[in-house]
């Protein structure tokens, strides 16, 4: 793995992705990595990605299940084995949802419940699980992230198994990281806003981290994620894990 | 020509082309123009081109006094869209469009495809889309199809452009009884291009080839530019829903993201235009005028979605997200593969000519020989004006004239006017957008007075880009000249308080029969106003729209000429938003206050009258304002701004209190000597109200005074109250809860 500041990160582009460019633009002025994008009918990743990105949007217009027509094309079969092989994934937004329909990630994402699309900045609380976006974040810290979505509804039929696996890696709160319906936007499950894979390397949240990670738009909250993603592998690099 | 035609068209009459809008006298000039009956093919052509809608033929000869050139204009109006310069190489291409009739008879996809139209207006130039605005008007909230109306248009314009990840950053939504029988869906996008980087519609070069790209060409929309959007409303609108397009925004995504590849591609294309209304009849002819040159198409190559479809229906059909490309000659592959990469139907269906003329062939026979020039070029009226007769009466009702609420009920008349939907808090409509997506949103809907984007220069360094749009119809109803006039003042306003230098406009002239003196005088009048008010702000209209027609059972809308400023801001972290930042700020007044309460929404709200005589708009005194906002925020001596309108400083004041987060209160007295309601709830423009910490106080005194700008302390940011001196005394919470749910209530 090269020095952290020139992680290599590929975004995956599915035709109808549309934060594709805030995720290179976030990644690479902002956090310095080497990103670039992989277009979704290429078989193979790059030589020696370090990350892989699935980002937001409407893949192949979501007219399908959201995601689940992305989760089928050419190049998921190399993210999976990237998965596979724990390295680091996640899936924004939209990336959330594709992950879910290709089984990287457990449960899904139906219809929100106001039945309607739904931008505006919620509370997030960090859950404390060891991944590669959330270990450098303080367990209990919240943040403050945009959505931005029409079908953010996670459901999973066992959340008390999910949750007693260490899989919920973010949770819809209040400002001061209450729980509560009230702050729950979509209906989520448990108020579920992220989880992660068992291994705990791929990561999906509904939330828009590169949407507040700059303090011109008012907001660098969502940076901490990608702040953590560096630390995890200098934290590698120094030979910590 | 023999229009041979193997699928027996109708024999054009003049009945036939009365049936299809063309008046006798149309009908005349384009016999004289062929020299000939013409085939249906080429009747379906003409009526289309013709149109109202198509070819401004009411409007043509008044819009030509309107201001369009200056130096920071690239590309004034007739295009696709107009373009100025923003610097570093980089200029702003933009446009605002109609959508009236399709949305009032199918709100969903009538809103959605209007977007996606604006959209490709300015992708087909170059441009990437980067914000989106619009303007909408409906009926009175209590009438039975508003809140369905409101949902479906929201949902549409959010369902088309969260799908193109082109963020909606802001807009105007106001509900007055004369949009129920016809509301207005105005939508407005911004892009940015390379100065050397833009693309015109105009098919050069004899011999290259004309690509259709996109999707495939249906039976919808026939007759959507000619009789949906060019004829009134009645009974049977209902009936003319198959005329309203479908939208497909995943196919215009593709398609916006293969049009920038092919333009990336150094002389690939030659020239591009989008098929909008009238859809392959307006390219091809548009594109063939442009260049002086023909075009010959063979329809037999055009992509449809059914077989057995008519030369006639070919050419007429609105089907949406459809390109028509000249590619240069040898490059036919090159620009194939980049469609092929992504998924996008394509086919070569024709070439450029010689001949002036668009020659279709179906079948292998000729269907249609046109001449491309009159068509493009349209028909000019002169229609008569007459200045309507109810104007005298109303404009004589003085509003202080009727009964006015005691000083102890202002608090609630306050109260009533936040609730008011016009007023309330658009929460509802912007949660439904996107207005974050591409990450650079810098105010959020309904922070600031005017929308500011982050535009990355070359060098990746950050400046902004300030957008408002706005139009007081009830004042265009009660003077057209003064209402558009103070239209424009407003937007220019609107932009001034947060920081941002106007720089042009683009404009929806929304209006009713023009074939009525009274409708057609109301629009010369308000080309008078915003004329010259665009000409004293140096704010050129570049690209524009008109729609006639907004009528339903013989009675028209109000007059809205709804205005679109677009300005820049160097460091857009100078932009200075609504709320108050902090406690102990001073309170200051920049303008005079004056008993303007004709056309206001306090008259509305309290008396349900839409009467009196709108403000009379010192210009000179409107520019010195922007001139000193514009400096103020430059030189960061203002904490929040806010421009003084509907509702007056009651409802400025209240905005600014809870837009805070929380809520800062504030005390204040009004030394006007005016009437209470007058002082509370008048609308005098040339006004914006600021917060200044009590450090600057002295040098923003001293700045107004250098601009003759009328400057007055009124008091200072505070508590948890809002309290007018002897006028109001209102808790935070009552003011916030009437803010909040004013326009859920409409929809929910």
């Amino acid at each position: 793995m090269s020095s952290p500041s020139r992680l290599r990160v590929a975004i995956i582009q599915f035709p109808g992705s549309n934060c594709d460019d805030d995720a290179l633009h976030v990644l690479t002025k902002v956090m310095g990595t080497a990103a670039s994008f992989v277009w979704h009918k290429d078989t193979s990743l790059p030589d020696a990605t370090d990350v892989v990105i699935v980002p937001g949007g409407f893949s192949y217009g979501d007219y399908l299940r959201s995601g689940a027509i992305a989760a089928q094309s050419n190049i998921m079969d190399s993210v999976r084995n990237f998965a596979g092989a724990g390295k680091p994934v996640l899936g924004i937004c939209n990336g959330f949802q594709v992950l879910c329909e290709s089984g990287l990630l457990p449960g899904a994402l139906a219809r929100n419940s106001t039945l309607k699309f739904e931008c505006k900045d919620v509370f997030v609380r960090v859950e404390g699980m060891p991944t590669p976006f959330s270990s450098a974040i303080p367990a209990g810290r919240v943040l403050r992230i945009p959505i931005a979505h029409a079908d953010g509804r996670y459901f999973h039929e066992n959340l008390a198994a999910l949750e007693s696996a260490g899989q919920v890696v973010f949770r819809y709160c209040d400002h001061a990281g209450g729980v509560t319906a009230e702050a729950n936007p979509n209906g989520s499950i448990g108020g579920i806003a992220g989880v992660c894979n068992a291994k705990g390397n791929v990561v999906g949240l509904m939330p828009h981290p590169e949407r507040a990670s700059e303090s011109i738009l008012g907001n660098v909250d969502g940076r901490q994620l990608f702040e953590s993603l560096l630390m995890s592998f200098e934290g590698k690099a120094g030979g910590k894990q | 020509m023999s229009a041979g035609n193997a699928r027996q068209e109708p024999v054009v009459t003049r009945e036939v082309g009365r049936a299809h809008g063309l008046t006798d006298g149309e009908f005349d000039r384009m016999l004289e123009i062929l020299g000939r009956t013409p085939s249906f093919t080429e009747l379906g052509l003409f009526m289309s081109a013709w149109s109202e809608h198509c070819s401004y033929k009411s409007s043509r000869i008044h819009l030509k006094g309107l201001p369009t050139t200056g130096p920071q204009v690239v590309q004034g109006p007739g295009e696709n869209a107009g373009i100025i310069d923003i610097g570093d190489g980089q200029v702003a291409v933009f446009k605002m469009e109609s959508h009236n009739h399709p949305s009032f008879v199918e709100p969903y996809q009538g809103a959605a495809t209007g977007v996606g139209g604006i959209m490709r207006d300015v992708f087909t130039m170059g441009a990437r889309p980067v914000a989106s605005l619009n303007a909408l008007r409906f009926g009175p909230p209590a009438h039975p199809r508003t809140a369905y109306l409101v949902s479906g248009v929201v949902a549409g314009i959010g369902g088309y452009g969260n799908s193109m990840g082109v963020p909606t950053v802001g807009g105007d939504v106001a509900f007055d009884e004369c949009y129920a029988g016809n509301i207005l869906v105005n939508a407005f996008t911004l892009g940015i291009a390379k100065r050397e980087g833009i693309f015109y519609g105009t098919a050069s070069g004899i011999g290259n080839p004309l690509l259709y790209f996109g999707s495939k060409t249906g039976r919808d929309g026939i007759h959507g530019a000619s009789l949906l959007a060019s004829a009134e409303f009645d009974e049977t609108s209902e009936e003319k829903r198959p005329t309203v397009q479908v939208g497909d925004p995943f196919a215009e995504k593709l398609l916006l993201e293969a049009c920038l590849e092919l333009m990336a591609v150094p002389g690939l294309l030659v020239g591009i235009q989008d098929m909008g209304a009238a859809g392959l009849t307006s390219s091809s002819i548009e594109m063939a005028a442009r260049a002086g040159n023909g075009v010959e198409m063979d329809l037999d190559k055009v992509p449809l979605r059914e077989a057995g479809m008519s030369a006639y229906e070919i050419m007429l059909s609105e089907s949406q997200e459809r390109m028509l490309a000249v590619v240069t000659k040898g490059r036919e592959e090159e620009a194939m593969k980049i469609l092929e990469k992504w998924d996008i139907d394509a086919a070569y269906v024709g070439v450029v000519t010689t001949t002036g003329r668009v020659v279709l062939k179906q079948g292998g026979k000729v269907v249609a020989d046109v001449p491309a020039d009159p068509l493009a070029e349209g028909l000019r009226y002169d229609r008569p004006s007459a200045r309507p007769g109810y104007l005298d009466a109303i404009n004589a009702v003085d509003p202080l004239s009727l009964p006015q609420p005691t000083n102890d009920k202002l608090g609630q008349v306050l109260l009533d006017l936040l609730a008011s939907p016009n007023i309330a808090s658009k929460e509802w409509v912007f949660r439904q957008y996107d207005h974050m997506v591409r990450v650079g949103t810098v105010t959020r809907p309904g922070e600031a007075d005017a929308s500011v984007i982050r535009v990355l220069r070359p060098d990746g360094t950050a400046k902004g880009i300030g957008l408002s749009v706005d139009c007081n119809s009830r004042y265009c109803f009660l003077d057209p000249y003064e209402g558009s006039r103070l239209t424009v003042a407003e937007c220019a306003r609107n932009l001034a308080v947060s920081g941002v230098r106007p720089q042009a406009i683009t404009d929806c002239l929304n209006y009713g029969n023009p074939e009525k003196p009274e409708i057609m005088w109301q629009f010369i009048e308000g080309i008078r106003g915003m004329s010259e008010a665009c000409k004293a702000f140096n704010t050129p209209i570049v690209s524009g729209n008109v729609s006639f027609y907004n009528e339903t059972d013989g009675k028209g809308i109000y007059p809205t000429p709804m205005i679109a400023m677009v300005g820049l801001i160097d460091d857009p972290t100078k932009t200075v938003t609504h709320a108050w930042k902090g406690e102990g700020d001073v309170i200051v007044v920049l303008g005079k206050a004056s008993t303007d309460l004709g056309g206001s929404e306090y008259l509305k709200v309290v008396h349900g009258k839409v009467a009196g005589r709108p403000p009379r708009l010192d210009i000179d005194a409107e520019h010195r304002l922007h001139q000193l906002c514009i400096a103020l925020a430059d030189a960061r001596l203002v904490r929040s701004a806010h421009d003084l309108s509907e509702g007056g400083i009651g409802v400025a004041l209240a905005e600014c209190c809870i837009s805070a987060s929380p809520a800062i209160g504030c005390e204040v007295e009004l030394k006007d000597g005016l009437a209470p309601v007058a002082s509370l709830f008048g609308e005098a423009p040339s006004r914006a109200l600021l917060s200044v910490t009590a450090e600057n106080l002295e040098k923003v005194r001293a700045q107004a005074a250098a601009a003759n700008v009328p400057f007055e302390v009124i008091g200072r940011t505070g508590g948890r109250k809002l309290v007018v001196k002897g006028l109001v005394d209102l808790e935070l919470a009552p003011i916030s809860a009437a803010h909040k749910t004013g326009f859920r209530k409409v929809v929910e």
